[in-house]
């Protein structure tokens, strides 16, 4: 049994304490958006924020989550599909098949968390999750015209 | 305004596709701009349902719908695996049928081979070879044209004005003089009773409003919410995860196996063995994983291939001085080597690459009360219904496919023998029950899974005149088939030549008056095959390096010297010299930075790329800026365009630099990201785009970027260097 809050919502879900946390979300919480692709943690298409940071949940053992540490999905970054960076992934047509897509918004969104003006250097640094579509320049100009909006006054 | 019948269009007959009734079954993907009304039944995040069209809704043919609310629903036969095909096709349709663009919701079409085959295949439905705009481009804007040409007959019977007085524009009908507009949607109902009409007019490029602009895809918002529905988030009630052990080499085999452990994992419901190894079943995926792992499988390896990479290569190098056969052969090629001032040769060897998409192949089906029912990001429905259906003892058109987006391909999902299909089936017909089973492939299933772009070696040989001129060429390839044995090959291998072994070869555009291209096709266990731009991944290189070799030997400018030798060929000689123009071809660039170019033709389309490249003071190579030229005809959606050309070139650029798949005693050394190095953020160059105008037919654009990079590169780092490149990735000589 493990209590998560996930989404702002709390949970209690019956799971062995190893299994990791993208599995919990996805097959048992339903939260699709969060992706399986390399399962060990290299890829970053599984990216979720605990407590706002990025983690990549494939190889996070449910048991790791601490009492009271908040757990947010692509699906609970932003009501409306309204985030900043998700209004300039949209603007930009960013995604192609847009299956890593929910990871790199992710890891993006927990970068401007910690740093709102993020350099190309912190970009690279920080959002190295593999795209094999190749939508880099349109994930970085995202980030940068996101900021632009944040510092403009329209943040969510 | 376009007039529906200005005699500047040319007329283009129709074959009728209406199924004459009111009630049509469509099939709808949430997330991709609405939910089905009523489904299945079935529940789950992302379900796919099934809906009875409403009477009132207006279905003039296959692939156009027009509903009541006003909503244009066009029916994409083609899978969306990230190259845009449903923005794309959907353009067509909405510009003969001047929609606004805020009413089309494109939605998947079934598999059906009479309605939806690729144009370009015959009675096959599919998506790879870049053409799902090229087949596609009369026949969606003839759909759109045809119901534009039934909405305003509606109008002409309502109104009682002349056809020629009345106005479309932006998904609204009007008559000016009088003052009466209709949207869309009003007219379904009396557009639906008017007679199919035998033939329409198309616009000319000049007349269109929405080809050629920025429209946003269709599929974007759902892709940034997480809601997009792909196969790996399909979770139907009862459902069962199923995860395979397979064998460690190619032609090994199950000898025995000890389930005793596996059942013993929480979550595991059944273990069954299948052709292709042991399928563990759980209710979850983690579960199956585990249950895998627990399982004991002693394996035949009596068969099973041993070979290294290493060994291939020697053993190719050695195939490589017997017969061959003859894929293309002008002039005396021998004898001109003979005479020429200067002979260069060269010898290059490419690596198995796998494709690697980033969602594992994966595959729901489910047996019915009629046959069977998958859910996939289906790309080669005909030839998968057929092979299911001969697993199941079924009929093909008794395999029903959802069509859902595919996390990537990149071909792979295509698979002539339907192999991650064909194993589901094993699994769905072994399992106890009917209970739907989902396969999932871990990465490491997928990467070492096999049906890679084939390792290749080539030898090529050059004479040049006193002038630095070629006046012979003489090029051999050596490699497995890609098409020997599957439904394509009675089209594509001709005596004894797989046409895709040798495409960007033997049809090289250079005038050269003696040129021989030959083929030494290999039999290898190793299975094989299409790999984003195909048989252009490795001739690109091959033939675009070598040339660039031939210029350096003649003391010649790479960019002057192929303009020499391409004058009969402008399209290849439109994108060479706007490259070279846009990437300030000539002018001096800062210490240890060099450029290089590659111009190369793959299904039509032209591209040519000029990279920018240092080399770090890790000796790590630094492709700095990418300037790419592309000639595609008609540009239908050029951001679209400008994307394909950005993530078709990091594709190639990741072949380029770190991706290869080896073999060690006939076992796959890579098995995941960690050992198969492809980009990140950290490695993408600067990247532009240039488009040329053209009014020829649009051809594709999803392949024709990548294989240009990689001798883009190598060029530019023989400038840097002096060194010359002869194998992928490439390697700097310590």
């Amino acid at each position: 049994m493990a209590k998560l809050k996930v989404n702002g919502q709390e949970h209690e879900v019956e799971v062995d304490g190893s299994t990791p946390l993208l599995w919990v979300l996805r097959e048992q919480l339903g939260l699709t958006g969060t992706k399986y692709a390399c399962g060990i943690g290299i890829c970053g298409s599984c990216t979720v924020h605990v407590d706002g940071k990025a983690v990549r949940s494939c190889t996070l053992p449910v048991s790791s989550i601490e009492a009271g540490q908040s757990i947010t999905t692509i699906e609970g970054l932003s009501p409306d599909n309204s985030h900043p960076l998700q209004a300039a992934w949209k603007a930009l047509d960013v995604p192609q098949c847009g299956y890593c897509q929910p990871g790199i918004i992710m890891a993006a969104a927990a970068l401007l968390n910690e740093n709102p003006d993020p350099s190309d250097a912190d970009i690279d640094a920080r959002v190295d999750n593999i795209c094999r579509c190749g939508t880099f320049n349109r994930v970085r100009r995202g980030i940068h015209q996101a900021v632009k909006h944040m510092k403009g006054g329209r943040s969510a | 305004m376009n007039a529906p019948f200005s005699l500047t269009r040319r007329q283009f007959l129709v074959r009728s596709l209406s199924t004459g009734a009111g009630l049509t079954l469509a099939l709808y993907l949430p997330g991709c701009g609405r939910e089905p009304e009523a489904d299945t039944g079935t529940a789950g995040p992302g379900q796919a349902g099934a809906r009875v069209a409403p009477e009132a809704e207006f279905e003039p043919n296959a692939f156009v719908r027009i509903l009541p609310d006003d909503r244009v629903e066009v029916v994409i036969k083609h899978l969306e695996m990230g190259q845009g095909t449903f923005t794309g096709l959907a353009t067509l349709v909405a510009e003969e049928l001047d929609a606004d663009w805020s009413q089309i919701v494109p939605v998947p079409a079934p598999a059906d081979p009479e309605r939806y085959n690729n144009l370009n295949w015959g009675k096959l439905q599919g998506t790879g070879g870049s053409t799902a705009i090229a087949n596609a481009y009369t026949q969606m804007r003839q759909a759109g044209a045809t119901a534009r040409h039934m909405l305003v007959q509606a109008a002409v019977a309502e109104w009682g004005v002349p056809a020629s007085e009345i106005r479309v524009s932006k998904g609204e009908l009007s008559h000016p003089d009088s003052g009466r507009t209709a949207r869309f949607g009003e007219l379904a109902a009396a557009a639906a009773a008017q007679p199919v009409p035998e033939e329409v007019l198309l616009k000319e490029p000049g007349e269109f409003t929405l080809i050629g602009t920025f429209l946003p895809r269709l599929d974007n918002a759902a892709k940034l919410d997480g809601s997009a529905v792909y196969t790996q988030d399909i979770q139907l009630p009862g459902m069962r995860v199923a995860v395979v052990a397979h064998p460690p080499r190619f032609g090994a085999r199950v000898k025995a196996y000890d389930a005793a452990a596996a059942k013993q994992v929480k979550g595991v419901t059944e273990v069954v063995g299948i052709p292709t190894g042991v399928a563990v079943l759980a209710d979850n995926t983690w579960s199956a994983i585990k249950g895998r792992e627990a399982l004991k499988v002693e394996w035949d390896e009596s068969a099973a291939f041993r070979m290294s990479s290493r060994e291939i290569l020697d053993d190719y190098r050695g195939r490589a001085q017997g017969p061959a056969a003859v894929a293309r052969s002008e002039g005396d090629a021998a004898a001109a080597l003979e005479r020429a001032s200067t002979r260069l040769t060269a010898a290059m060897h490419m690596p198995y690459l796998a494709h690697a998409a980033m969602e594992p192949l994966n595959c729901v089906m489910q047996l019915t009360e009629d046959g069977c029912e998958i859910w996939n990001g289906e790309q080669f429905q005909t030839v998968d219904q057929q092979n299911v259906a001969q697993v199941l003892g079924l009929e093909p058109g008794q395999v029903k496919i959802n069509m859902l987006y595919a996390g990537g391909s990149f071909g792979r999902r295509a698979n002539p023998h339907s192999d991650y299909l064909v194993e589901t089936a094993h699994i769905v017909k072994s399992a106890s029950g009917k209970a739907p089973v989902k396969l999932v492939w871990t990465r490491e299933d997928d990467m070492l899974g096999g049906y890679y772009r084939p390792f290749y070696y080539h030898e090529l040989e050059a004479g040049l005149d006193g002038e630095g001129m070629p006046v012979a060429w003489r090029h051999r390839i050596v490699g497995q088939s890609i098409m020997t044995g599957t439904v394509m090959e009675g089209g594509m291998v001709r005596d004894g030549v797989d046409a895709t072994s040798v495409e960007g070869a033997a049809n090289l555009p250079y005038a050269i008056p003696n040129l021989e291209v030959d083929l030494v096709t290999t039999e290898l266990p190793v299975t094989v095959q299409w790999w984003r731009s195909v048989g252009s991944t490795h001739t690109a290189f091959a033939v675009e390096t070598f040339i660039d070799r031939l210029a350096r030997a003649a003391g010649r400018d790479p960019v002057d010297y192929r303009r020499g030798l391409l004058k009969d060929h402008p399209r290849h000689l439109g994108v060479l010299e706007l490259a070279a123009q846009k990437a300030g071809w000539g002018r001096p660039l800062p210490e240890g930075r060099a450029r290089g170019v590659a111009v190369h033709e793959s299904f039509n389309s032209y591209v040519a790329e000029v990279a920018e490249v240092s080399i770090g003071d890790n000796g790590r190579i630094n492709v700095e800026r990418v300037v790419i030229a592309v000639d595609c005809g008609v540009a239908v959606n050029p951001d679209n365009i400008r994307a394909q050309m950005e993530g078709g070139m990091a594709f190639g650029l990741a072949a380029a630099l770190m991706s290869e798949i080896t073999l060690e005693d006939g076992q796959v050394v890579q098995s995941n990201f960690d050992g198969y190095e492809v980009l990140g953020i950290d490695r993408m160059p600067v990247v532009e785009v240039h488009i040329v105008p053209s009014t020829e037919p649009p051809t594709g654009v999803g392949e024709p970027a990548t294989p240009v990079i990689a001798p883009a590169v190598a060029n530019a780092l023989s400038v840097l260097t002096g060194q010359d490149f002869d194998r992928l990735p490439l390697q700097l000589a310590v």
